[in-house]
């Protein structure tokens, strides 16, 4: 395994280089170095020496990939490209074009989006797992119908309208929770009610169909047609003989996002008032700061790296016929 | 009940919706909101009103306007009277002050402080026993243990120094500082070029680390004593004194720069940049920019009164009623990120800010027009007692005509006709009704009202646009629009000449399905005329860019006023501020010599009756001229709870905090009353729950139960 495992971490290499690169030029190609000057000082009376100044003093004063003025290998080394994506690799983000240590913001802001995500993801499996063997027991019958009909409007429906009806009925109309912001400790609760619901309850309609295809899967199969056969209860064939396995898929699947609850829901975080690594995120793209966009690819790039093997990870351990090769 | 039941335990206040702890309910403290997160707190960077709505309340200039009087006028903050000025020649003579502005070629600005005034606690500060600063050698290992202001045990303060505010000029010179003003005060402020030059070549021997700039000299500004400096400035500049109203020239103790200087403390977050050190009523408490913002009370703060005079109609609203009192009135002022308008206004509605802008979402909401077009409350406000207050900013949005471009610019009469055609046609009193919910008034030129120079009245409309009509301007019909083209030689939109339909282009920053709208509407304008209007929509960079290099052809732009002088607006439309040939904010490019000479005149004159016969002239070419189609003047309408005092409009202070009062009490009754839980839908969803699971069950239990045949 340990082999396995030392290979796929080197795959990530390449990949890793790729979406670094690929960051680089799509930003690049939208932003000058003037750009990002300009969008730090303003746009008020600032003169020509005030960008090429900052640029100077923020490392942007160099050739974006290739450097002709250099001799050797600093011709590629001596670019702003090599100077701000290298470091990324020891996980060392620098600083922002703000000025602010980026490491330092993401372990701050990790924590309110994993109190988010995480909450959400548990209770989520929970509900859709609960629905989806509900509609699987029910098969065939007006309540796996209609159930199907309310789990696709529910995924229809744009995740903004969930939140917006959210605030409107449980804050708005009915005082219940604070329709927006966050505090830390347990005075984080209050805030965490309505988020937690609302992501909850948009996940349902999806979360449900994917569970009970798999649960109608594994109740197709001979196993389950034997348990039947032996005498067991449709209760017991579903809980004891279905959902353990169907429970090897359902894990798989809820592996591979467990890295990803790190990076927060952009809609979510923004619409609450929630200081994670989501609207973070979105911060870094509206402020035009580099430094922090390209951290967060990355970093987004790396956990969903490591997801992927904890996954293949997860299948050997929940399913012995699975085997790393 | 349950749920009531349940947040008691952990201690939260019985409204369940309420955002703040239970144990601040009736404290002094004003709720406010913010949307964007301050790029900048250091007073020599910060240019935003983002910004300022900050650093305003914690640093302080020496001059600041007076929060009821109109027009705006300066008084002294922190110091003791309004600056001296004295105006000399070339060969250093002094003059009289009546001296005309061309033969005066330096003024002088003597300015005194006020004694007694004190920095805020700050670690910057902070002594041991002998005199010696606890925290300006720090070693490696004790940065190491630190990551935010609060780290340091000790804190200290000083009195306030004529040498701060010379400190704080030279910090505006220093190019690792990057002042947006730099390179305004470079062309005034006697050997400010020259410093910067100085320091630069000074930072690229030394590195980017601290340097002492106390061992510069700047030529044109000394310290006279302790309490008193001077500034030279070439020529009249009258503007100058505006200038020392603003946070760029607000004091920077020394060791502020050698504190935040030292190696390893800006890696880890702290420096000036994010933790202000000031003299004003107010010191940063918490800087949590992707939460909330805490202002608390200077405990050093030497104490100023509310004024007591202000305008007639300030008494008959209470704004005099704290006259002489001592501020500021508030211990604390909380204000909480909100980046949705949505939360933001039904947090308002709530109770829980004390004030609030209206989005477009909530305007019908919260306002109505009477019939005479009036704007005021909607009954749902007015019950809650909610006030509004209104003003037209000291800003301007228009749409701006290249001059420099082939097919709309130039100074020929053709081209000339064409804007004045395009003036017309585009409607902008519709523009402000179905985009702004009313909230604007039609520019007739580039001031707006308030301004030194603005003319009201028949007197003051753009006679090129508008015609004076019962007593109000209505603008021209579309037909004297088209006989314009036809004179310009278009035609119904095709070109005489060509024969060709005649084709412009708007450069557009699109963000969304409200742009498209406005942007159609922008296009039906121009279709009145037959003009074929080619929308080019891209991204603010791009913009920019053709901005900078002139090759855009229409575009809208604004500008906000720095300060209340209609120089800060012409100079929007002075030649060698041209935007694409000297970098400026001319963003039209538009010259004229008449125009650019009047300017040079005028913007060193004080106001007066000869300096405003200059200012009609000078508006009068430009509505000749036309580079811009002036737009309109945004209405700013602010909503505000009944125990939220002292509001008055001041589109020129930012310091205003200190003159708020609330009243707790009523405002903790009112949030009760408000926010009272409305508990049933829990259990009416609990009930529903166990009623559709019964069945399940029973039906669960019988299958469980029957045979398979």
């Amino acid at each position: 395994m340990i082999a396995y495992i030392v290979r796929r971490l080197l795959y990530a290499i390449p990949i890793l280089i790729g979406v670094n690169l690929l960051t680089f030029v799509l930003f690049f190609v939208v932003n000058t170095p003037d750009d990002i000057a300009r969008s730090q000082l303003g746009d008020r009376r600032v003169t020509q020496e005030a960008i090429d100044s900052w640029k100077a003093v923020n490392g942007y004063d160099r050739p974006i990939v290739f450097n002709t003025k250099v001799a050797g290998v600093e011709k590629l080394t001596n670019t702003i490209f090599f100077d701000k994506s290298v470091r990324l690799f020891a996980f060392d983000f620098g600083r922002s074009d703000s000025g602010r240590d980026i490491s330092y913001d993401i372990s701050q802001r990790m924590w309110p989006s994993l109190v988010i995500a995480v909450p959400t993801l548990l209770v989520g499996i929970l509900v859709n797992i609960t629905f989806a063997m509900l509609i699987a027991f029910f098969r065939a019958t007006y309540i796996d119908f209609w159930g199907v009909v309310l789990c696709v409007i529910l995924l229809s429906i744009s995740s903004l309208f969930y939140i917006i009806a959210g605030q409107y009925l449980l804050s708005k109309l009915f005082h219940l929770v604070p329709i927006s912001g966050y505090d830390t400790g347990l005075n984080a609760l209050k805030f965490l009610i309505l988020p937690v619901v609302i992501s909850v309850i948009h996940g349902i309609g999806s979360g449900t169909r994917w569970y009970r295809t798999i649960f109608l899967e594994e109740i197709g199969k001979d196993y389950v047609r034997t348990a039947r056969a032996k005498g067991l209860g449709e209760g017991i064939v579903l809980f004891r003989h279905v959902l353990k396995n169907a429970m090897i898929p359902i894990l798989t699947g809820v592996v591979v996002v467990l890295p990803l609850l790190f990076m927060g829901s952009l809609i979510t975080e923004s619409f609450f008032g929630i200081p994670g690594l989501g609207s973070y995120t979105i911060e870094g793209i509206q402020r035009q700061d580099f430094a922090i966009v390209r951290s967060m690819v990355f970093l987004g790039s790396v956990l969903y790296i490591f997801g992927l093997i904890l996954t293949d990870i997860s299948y050997t351990l929940v399913d012995p016929r699975v085997r790393f090769s | 009940m349950a749920v009531a039941a349940a947040m008691s335990v952990f201690g939260v206040d019985a409204r369940l919706n309420n955002p703040y702890p239970a144990e601040e309910s009736v404290d002094n403290i004003v709720y406010s909101s913010f949307s964007e997160r301050p790029k900048h707190l250091d007073p020599a960077r910060a240019y935003s009103s983002d910004e300022y709505g900050f650093i305003a309340q914690i640093y302080e200039p020496p001059l600041q306007y007076h929060f009821l009087e109109r027009p705006y006028t300066l008084v002294p903050l922190t110091a003791d009277g309004m600056p001296e000025v004295r105006f000399f020649d070339a060969s250093g003579k002094q003059l009289p002050d009546s001296a005309e502005a061309a033969v005066v070629a330096y003024t002088e600005y003597e300015v005194r402080l006020r004694p007694g005034v004190m920095y805020q606690p700050h670690p910057a500060l902070a002594h041991d026993g002998r005199g010696r600063y606890l925290y300006h050698d720090l070693t490696a290992k004790q940065v190491d243990s630190l990551r935010k202001l609060d780290d340091f045990a000790e804190t200290g303060s000083r009195g306030l120094r004529a040498d701060d505010y010379v400190y704080q000029i030279k910090r505006l010179a220093d190019p690792q500082t990057h002042s947006p003003i730099a390179g305004v005060m470079a062309q005034y402020i006697v050997g400010f070029g020259d410093l910067a030059e100085k320091i630069k070549s000074a930072r690229e021997q030394s590195g980017t680390g601290y340097l002492d700039l106390r061992e510069f000299e700047l030529s044109g500004v000394e310290v006279v004593d302790a309490h008193t400096y001077r500034v030279r400035v070439k020529r009249k500049y009258p503007q100058f004194l505006y200038w020392q109203a603003m946070p760029f020239f607000a004091a920077m103790p020394w060791e502020a720069d050698r504190f935040y200087g030292q190696p390893g403390l800006a890696e880890r977050n702290i420096t000036l940049d994010w933790y202000p050190i000031g003299t004003g009523p107010f010191m940063l408490a918490e800087n949590n920019p992707n939460l909330r913002m805490v202002l608390a009370r200077n405990p050093n703060f030497h104490g100023e009164a509310y004024p007591v005079s202000g305008e007639r109609e300030d008494e008959i609203a209470g704004l005099l009623e704290d006259a002489g009192a001592m501020m500021p009135f508030i211990d604390k002022a909380i204000y909480s990120l909100e980046k949705e308008s949505i939360p933001r206004w039904n947090k308002f509605l709530q109770g829980y800010y004390d004030n609030s802008g209206i989005s477009s979402d909530s305007f019908d909401q919260a306002i109505q027009f009477t019939t005479q077009g009036d704007a005021g409350l909607t009954e749902s406000m007015a019950e809650r007692g909610i006030e509004l207050t209104t003003s037209v900013q000291a800003s301007i949005f228009y749409m701006g005509f290249n001059m420099l471009d082939d097919n709309i610019g130039g100074g020929s009469e053709r081209a000339r006709k064409l804007r004045h055609a395009i003036s017309i046609a585009v409607d902008f009193e519709e523009f402000i009704s179905i985009f702004t919910n009313g909230r604007g008034v039609p520019a007739q030129g580039p001031l707006p009202p308030g301004i030194f120079g603005h003319r009201d009245g028949e007197e003051g409309i753009n006679p090129y646009v508008y015609d004076w009509v019962d007593a109000r301007p209505r603008r021209k019909p579309i037909e004297a629009a088209r006989q314009l083209m036809r004179e310009a030689g278009y035609d119904d939109g095709i070109d005489q000449q060509t024969g060709r339909p005649l084709v412009l282009h708007f450069e557009a920053v699109a963000r969304g399905p409200d742009d498209k709208a406005r942007l159609n509407w922008i296009r039906k304008q121009f279709d009145k005329l037959g003009i074929q209007l080619v929308v080019r929509s891209t991204d603010y960079n791009r913009f920019r860019e053709k901005m900078l290099k002139g090759t855009g052809e229409i575009f809208f732009w604004g500008w906000n006023a720095d300060y209340p002088d209609s120089e800060n607006f012409l100079f929007l439309l002075y030649g060698p501020n041209s935007k694409a040939k000297f970098n400026g904010e001319n963003a039209s490019n538009y010259a004229n010599p008449e125009f650019d000479g009047l300017f040079e005149k005028m913007k060193n004159m004080d106001n007066g009756p000869e300096r405003k016969r200059i200012i009609d002239r000078m508006v009068n070419i430009a509505r000749r001229d036309a580079p811009w189609l002036w737009g309109f003047h945004p209405k700013s309408f602010s909503l505000f709870h009944s125990w939220y005092r002292n509001v008055k409009p001041n589109l020129m202070a930012n310091n205003t905090l200190k003159y708020k009062r609330v009243d707790p009490e009523l405002r903790h009754r009112l949030r009760e009353e408000w926010n009272e839980p409305v508990l049933w839908p829990i259990g009416m969803v609990g009930g529903l729950l166990v009623l559709s699971v019964i069945p399940a069950v029973v039906s669960f239990r019988r299958r469980e139960r029957s045979t398979a045949l």
